[in-house]
C-alpha cells in the first residue's frame, strides 16, 4: 500500500526582548541559576503580571510577515498543572483568541533548478511565557530549580497539517527560522532553546481523506533531529499498521543517540489544563495604529526581496531564493551589488551563493563573520569586470583575503603581481615565444587537431602564470596560426 | 484617645499633644491587654512599631521637605495578614505560610506607610480570606468583642474585631464576596469596598482576582475617607488598577442630603432577613428620609442568582491562584515524602485548611474539561446580567441601601457544619463584587434576638461604579446625626 505522510509543526520561537514577558527581569542566556528571577517571576505571594508591550510587537511583526490576521482583541489565558519549575501552578498562555491566527509561509522543497515551492498555511501564533528549568544532574537524587527561564516571552506558531515529508517539515522549519531572524524578533538560536519545534506526525492510505491517528514529536532542536525523527516515526507507524496494530494519540521523543522516539505519555494520561481567561490581565486590545506604526518600522521580506532579485538583477528563481533565505546574506549581496554596479548583480550572486557560501560552509560560519567584506567581495568583482584579472586569479586573490592577506582585492593584486597582461605587444610577444617552443602541437593543430590549440592557450596561461588575457591570447594564437 | 477620630488623633499629634511613639504605645499595650481573649492579631513586634512610630515624629518634626505632611502621619494602623509586608510575617491566616515572611511590601502598605502610618501589626483573617465568620484561620478564631461567643464575620474579622475592641483606630481589608462589609457590619464599624480597580492588588494575596478589593475599615465614614485618600490610586504593576485622576474622596463629604435618592431593592427586604436587623435599617431609612432624601423601590432581579455564580466563579480563580503554594519555593513543604507527586499532595493537604481544600476543588472541577461551559461561562453571563440589573437601577437612584449581612453576628459553630448556610451570610454583599461596584457598612443600630448582649446592625449603601465621594457623603451625613458609630463594646474599655 502507498502512504501518504501528515505533518503539522508546533514551534516556539523565544522572542528578542529586553525583558521577560510579564515581569522587567532579563532574559539574558547564560546568567547564574536564579539571578534573573524577580518576585513576580518566582510567583511570591500577591505578586501579579503586567504584560510586556515589546512582545506584542514581536506578534504583531510576525503575523504581517506571514500574512495573517492580527486580532483586535485577543485574551491571556491560564494553563493549569503543577511542575516544579512552573512557579505560579500555571502558565499564562492564549487559548481561544489567539494574537495572530491564519497567514501562511512559501517552502521550497529540494535544491537546484528541480525546486519546488509550496504554501504552507498557518493556524494561528499566540503569546505565552516559557516555564523554568529543571536541572536533574549535579544534585543527588534531587532536582534543582533554575528559574531565570520562567517568564520568557514566547511566541507559539502553529500550522496546518500541510506537509506531506519531512523534507517538506524541515523546508518550513527552516523558512520560519529564517523569518523569525529576518524580522528581528527571535535569534533562532536552536542549542540554547530559542528556537524549538514539536512535530504532529501521522500517516493514512494515499488517496484516503481522513487524518490517521497522530503522535506528537516533543522538543526537536535541530534541523537534522527533526529529518531523523520524522523518518523513524513515519515507518514506525506504517509498520504498526501494517502489523494491524492501531496508532494511538501520544506525546513522544525522540533519542537522537538511537535515533528513534519512543512514547512519554498517551493520551489518556494527558492534563486536564483547566484553561480559563486569566483574571490578573486585561485583554490585549490592538489597534489598526498600533500595526501601522509596526508595519512601517518592517523591513523588506524576503519574499518580495526575492522577487525583486529576479527582475532587478536578472537572477534565477534558484539564486534570488539562495540569496534570500537570510537576511544576513541578502544585505551582504546589496551591498556588494551597490557598491560594483547594478550591472554586476549577476556576478556579485554567483560569487555570494558560491566561492563565499563555499568557504563558509566549509568553517562553519555566518556570513556576519565572513572575514571577507562585501565591500572586499566587491573590489574582487569590480577588478574581474574590467578585465584586471581573470576569474581563476580572482579565486586567488579572495582566497588571500580571507585569509586576511592583504586589506583589499587591488592591494592582493599589486603586491602578488597578479596583474592581467593585456598589452597587446607584450601578449603578442608571449604568442610568438609560445608558438616557437611548440612546434608539435602547432603541426598537430594545422593537421586539424582542435585540442592542439587548447594546449597552446594553456601553454600561454602556464608561462604567465594565469594572468595572460586569454580572451585576448586566444584572439592572437588564431590570427598567427591561420596566417 | 482610643475613640477619637483619625482627625482627632491627627490634631493630637500635629499639636504634640503627645507623640506617635506615645500614641502607639497606647494601642499596643491595650494589644497586650485585650487580644488574648480576642485573637484579632497574628503577629505584632513591638519594636518594629515603635521604630516605625519614631520615624513618624521625626517627618513630623523636619517635615517632609516642601511636601506636605499627610494628616496620617504618626497614625497607627494594623493590616489584615493578606497584605505582603517586608520583614512581618504574612500567613494569609493558613498554616501554607504560617513562616512566611515578605521579601516586599504590599502596594496598600507601600501607600500608607508613605503617608506616615504606624503599623500595628498582622490582623487574623479566614484562611485565604475563604470564610464568613473568621473560623477558618489557622490562628484559630476571632471573637467578636460585643460577645466573645460570636464571630465578628469574615473574612476581614480581625480587622473588624480589633478596631471594634479600640485595639487600633484603623485597619486594611479585603473584600472578595463581602469580606470588609459584612464583619464591619458584625462589629459595628465603617468599612469600605472601593469599585474594582481603583486599589492596586499587588502585594495582597489573591483568593479571586476578578473579585477582590483592598478597602479601609475603621470607625467612621470619615476616617474611611483618610483612609481611602492614602490607599487609591493607579498601579503600574497591577494590571486591573485603573489609570484615573486621583481624585479627593472627602470633597463631598458635608453636601446636604436634600433631593437624594435612595434604591432600596425589593429582592433585599424579601424573606431570610432577620426582623432585628429589618428593624434597624428601616429606622436608618427613616433616618435618611429625615435628611431629605427619597426612597425609590428599584429591582435587581438576578441578584438570587449572585451566590450560586459567585460560588462558581471565586472557587474557579482560587482553585488556580492558590496552586502556587505547592512547597517548592517557599511555604510549608510535608516532612516526608517519596516522590514529587507525594510532595505536593502532602505539602497541600497539611498546608490548607477544610475550607480552602473545598474551594479548590469545587474550582478545579468547574473549570474541567466538559463542566467549564455549564458552570464557570454561565456564571461569567449571570455576572454580565447582575451588572446590567444595576446600571437599570442607577438610573432611578444615587446609592442603593438595604442591610449589609441578614443576621447581627452568629455564635461559633452555628453555620460552620453547613458552607451553603454559610455562603448565604454574604447573600447581599456578593452581588457588588460580582458587578464591580463600590459598596460599605456602617452601623445602624442593634439587634439581638437569640444572643445575651446586643450586637451591632450594619447598613449597605452600594453606589455606582466609582461613587465612593458620593457613598462616603451619604454616610458620613447620617453619621453627624446619629451616634451608633461612636458606640464600643463596654467590656474592652
Amino acid at each position: 500500500m502507498k502512504w501518504e505522510v501528515v505533518i503539522g509543526l508546533e514551534t516556539h520561537a523565544q522572542l528578542q526582548t529586553k525583558s521577560k514577558i510579564f515581569s522587567g527581569s532579563s532574559i539574558a542566556f547564560g546568567a547564574a541559576p536564579n539571578v534573573q528571577a524577580s518576585a513576580v517571576d518566582i510567583a511570591l505571594p500577591g505578586v501579579l503580571p503586567v504584560l510586556n508591550r515589546e512582545a506584542v510587537v514581536c506578534a504583531i511583526k510576525f503575523g504581517l510577515a506571514v500574512g495573517a490576521q492580527i486580532a483586535p482583541r485577543s485574551i491571556f489565558a491560564r494553563k493549569n498543572y503543577f511542575y516544579p519549575d512552573l512557579p505560579k501552578g500555571y502558565q499564562i498562555s492564549q487559548f481561544e483568541t489567539p494574537v495572530v491566527s491564519g497567514g501562511g509561509l512559501m517552502i521550497r522543497v529540494g535544491s537546484g533548478d528541480t525546486a519546488t515551492e509550496k504554501f504552507v498555511q498557518l493556524t494561528r501564533a499566540h503569546l505565552e511565557e516559557d516555564a523554568g528549568k529543571s536541572l536533574h544532574e549535579d544534585f543527588q537524587g534531587r532536582t534543582g530549580i533554575d528559574l531565570n527561564r520562567a517568564g520568557t516571552p514566547l511566541l507559539e506558531i502553529v500550522t496546518e497539517p500541510d506537509m506531506r515529508s519531512s523534507a517538506e517539515a524541515v523546508a518550513y522549519a527552516k523558512a520560519l527560522h529564517a523569518l523569525v531572524q529576518w524580522i528581528g524578533i527571535c535569534d533562532g538560536n536552536m542549542q540554547e532553546g530559542s528556537f524549538r519545534c514539536d512535530a504532529n506526525v501521522s500517516v493514512r492510505p494515499l488517496g484516503q481523506k481522513e487524518f490517521g491517528t497522530r503522535r506528537e514529536i516533543k522538543n526537536l532542536n535541530s534541523f537534522r533531529f527533526m529529518q531523523q525523527a520524522i523518518d523513524f516515526e513515519v515507518q514506525w507507524q506504517i509498520n504498526e499498521i501494517e502489523e494491524g496494530r492501531a496508532i494511538r494519540q501520544a506525546t513522544v521523543l525522540f533519542d537522537p543517540d538511537s535515533g528513534e522516539t519512543r512514547s512519554m505519555r498517551s493520551k489518556e494520561d494527558a492534563h486536564d489544563y483547566r484553561y480559563f481567561p486569566d483574571p490578573d490581565l486585561l485583554p490585549l486590545e490592538i489597534t489598526a495604529d498600533w500595526i501601522a506604526q509596526v508595519q512601517s518600522g518592517l523591513p523588506e521580506l524576503p519574499q518580495a526581496m526575492k522577487t525583486r532579485f529576479e527582475s532587478d538583477y536578472g537572477l534565477s528563481s534558484y539564486d534570488a531564493a539562495a540569496l534570500t533565505m537570510t537576511r544576513a546574506t541578502a544585505e551582504f549581496f546589496e551591498d556588494a551589488t551597490a557598491a560594483t554596479g547594478k550591472g554586476n548583480g549577476k556576478l556579485c550572486a554567483n560569487w555570494v551563493t558560491g566561492e563565499l557560501a563555499a568557504h563558509l560552509n566549509k568553517t562553519d560560519m555566518p556570513i556576519e563573520a565572513s572575514p571577507v567584506s562585501a565591500a572586499q567581495l566587491a573590489g574582487v568583482i569590480r577588478r574581474i569586470a574590467d578585465n584586471t584579472i581573470s576569474n581563476k586569479i580572482a579565486r586567488d586573490v579572495f582566497e588571500a583575503l580571507w585569509s586576511g592577506d592583504g586589506k583589499d582585492a587591488d592591494a592582493v593584486i599589486e603586491a602578488k603581481g597578479w596583474k592581467q597582461i593585456t598589452d597587446t605587444g607584450a601578449i603578442e610577444a608571449l604568442v610568438d615565444e609560445v608558438l616557437a617552443a611548440n612546434q608539435k602541437s602547432v603541426d598537430e593543430y594545422r593537421a586539424g587537431k582542435e585540442k592542439a590549440f587548447n594546449a597552446l592557450v594553456g601553454q600561454a596561461m602556464k608561462v604567465t602564470k594565469g594572468k595572460a588575457n586569454p580572451q585576448q591570447v586566444t584572439d592572437l594564437l588564431k590570427k598567427k596560426l591561420s596566417a | 484617645m482610643i475613640n477619637a477620630s483619625l482627625k482627632q488623633l491627627s490634631a493630637a499629634l500635629a499639636a504634640k499633644k503627645l507623640s506617635a511613639v506615645e500614641m502607639a504605645t497606647i494601642f499596643l499595650d491595650r494589644i497586650e491587654k485585650f487580644n488574648p481573649a480576642l485573637n484579632a492579631f497574628i503577629t505584632t513586634d513591638r519594636a518594629k512599631t515603635l521604630a516605625q512610630a519614631r520615624a513618624a515624629d521625626e517627618s513630623r518634626k523636619v517635615g517632609a521637605g516642601g511636601t506636605a505632611i499627610s494628616p496620617l502621619c504618626g497614625i497607627p494602623l494594623a493590616h489584615k495578614d493578606i497584605f505582603c509586608t517586608r520583614g512581618w510575617r504574612t500567613t494569609c491566616g493558613s498554616k501554607i505560610l504560617a513562616d512566611f515572611v515578605s521579601p516586599y511590601d504590599a502596594n496598600v502598605v507601600e501607600k500608607l506607610a508613605a503617608a506616615g502610618m504606624v503599623t500595628l501589626g498582622k490582623l487574623n483573617m479566614d484562611e485565604f480570606a475563604m470564610g464568613s465568620s473568621n473560623e477558618s484561620s489557622y490562628f484559630g478564631p476571632v471573637k467578636n468583642p460585643w460577645d466573645v461567643s460570636c464571630v465578628p464575620g469574615g473574612s476581614s474579622g480581625g480587622s473588624a474585631a480589633a478596631i471594634a475592641a479600640r485595639l487600633t483606630p484603623a485597619a486594611t481589608g479585603t473584600d472578595t464576596g463581602g469580606s470588609i462589609r459584612q464583619p464591619a457590619a458584625l462589629c459595628g464599624l465603617t468599612g469600605l469596598k472601593p469599585t474594582y480597580g481603583v486599589v492596586s492588588r499587588y502585594g495582597m494575596i489573591a483568593f479571586a482576582s476578578s473579585l477582590d478589593q483592598a478597602g479601609p475599615m475603621a470607625k467612621s465614614a470619615e476616617d474611611c475617607t483618610l483612609l481611602l485618600n492614602a490607599m487609591a490610586g493607579f498601579d503600574a504593576r497591577d494590571s486591573t488598577s485603573l489609570e484615573r485622576t486621583p481624585e479627593d474622596y472627602s470633597r463631598d463629604l458635608d453636601k446636604p442630603l436634600a433631593g437624594l435618592r435612595i434604591g432600596l431593592p425589593k429582592e433585599f427586604f424579601g424573606e431570610g432577613m432577620d426582623t432585628d436587623v429589618r428593624a434597624a435599617v428601616e429606622a436608618a431609612l427613616t433616618e435618611y428620609r429625615k435628611l431629605g432624601a427619597t426612597t425609590v423601590e428599584v429591582r435587581l432581579p438576578n441578584s438570587g442568582l449572585s451566590v450560586p455564580a459567585y460560588y462558581v466563579i471565586a472557587p474557579a480563580e482560587a482553585s488556580s491562584n492558590l496552586s502556587r503554594f505547592d512547597g517548592v519555593r517557599y511555604g510549608h513543604r510535608a516532612a516526608e515524602y517519596d516522590d514529587l507527586a507525594e510532595m505536593y499532595s502532602r505539602s497541600r493537604a497539611q498546608g490548607f485548611g477544610a475550607e480552602v481544600k473545598r474551594r479548590i476543588l469545587i474550582g478545579t472541577y468547574v473549570l474541567s474539561h466538559g463542566y467549564y461551559d455549564a458552570y464557570y461561562l454561565q456564571a461569567q453571563k449571570i455576572r454580565r446580567l447582575i451588572a446590567a440589573d444595576f446600571v437599570a437601577a442607577f438610573k432611578d437612584c444615587d446609592v442603593i441601601m438595604g442591610p449589609t449581612s441578614p443576621s447581627v453576628a452568629f455564635a461559633f459553630g452555628a453555620k460552620s457544619a453547613d458552607p451553603v448556610q454559610m455562603y448565604l451570610s454574604d447573600i447581599y454583599t456578593i452581588s457588588t463584587n460580582l458587578a464591580g461596584l463600590p459598596g460599605m457598612s456602617l452601623p445602624c443600630g442593634f439587634g439581638n434576638t437569640q444572643l445575651a448582649n446586643p450586637m451591632p446592625v450594619g447598613l449597605q449603601i452600594i453606589g455606582n461604579w466609582f461613587g465612593e465621594a458620593k457613598m462616603l457623603n451619604v454616610a458620613h451625613q447620617y453619621q453627624k446625626v446619629t451616634d451608633w458609630h461612636t458606640r464600643m463594646p463596654e467590656k474592652m474599655r
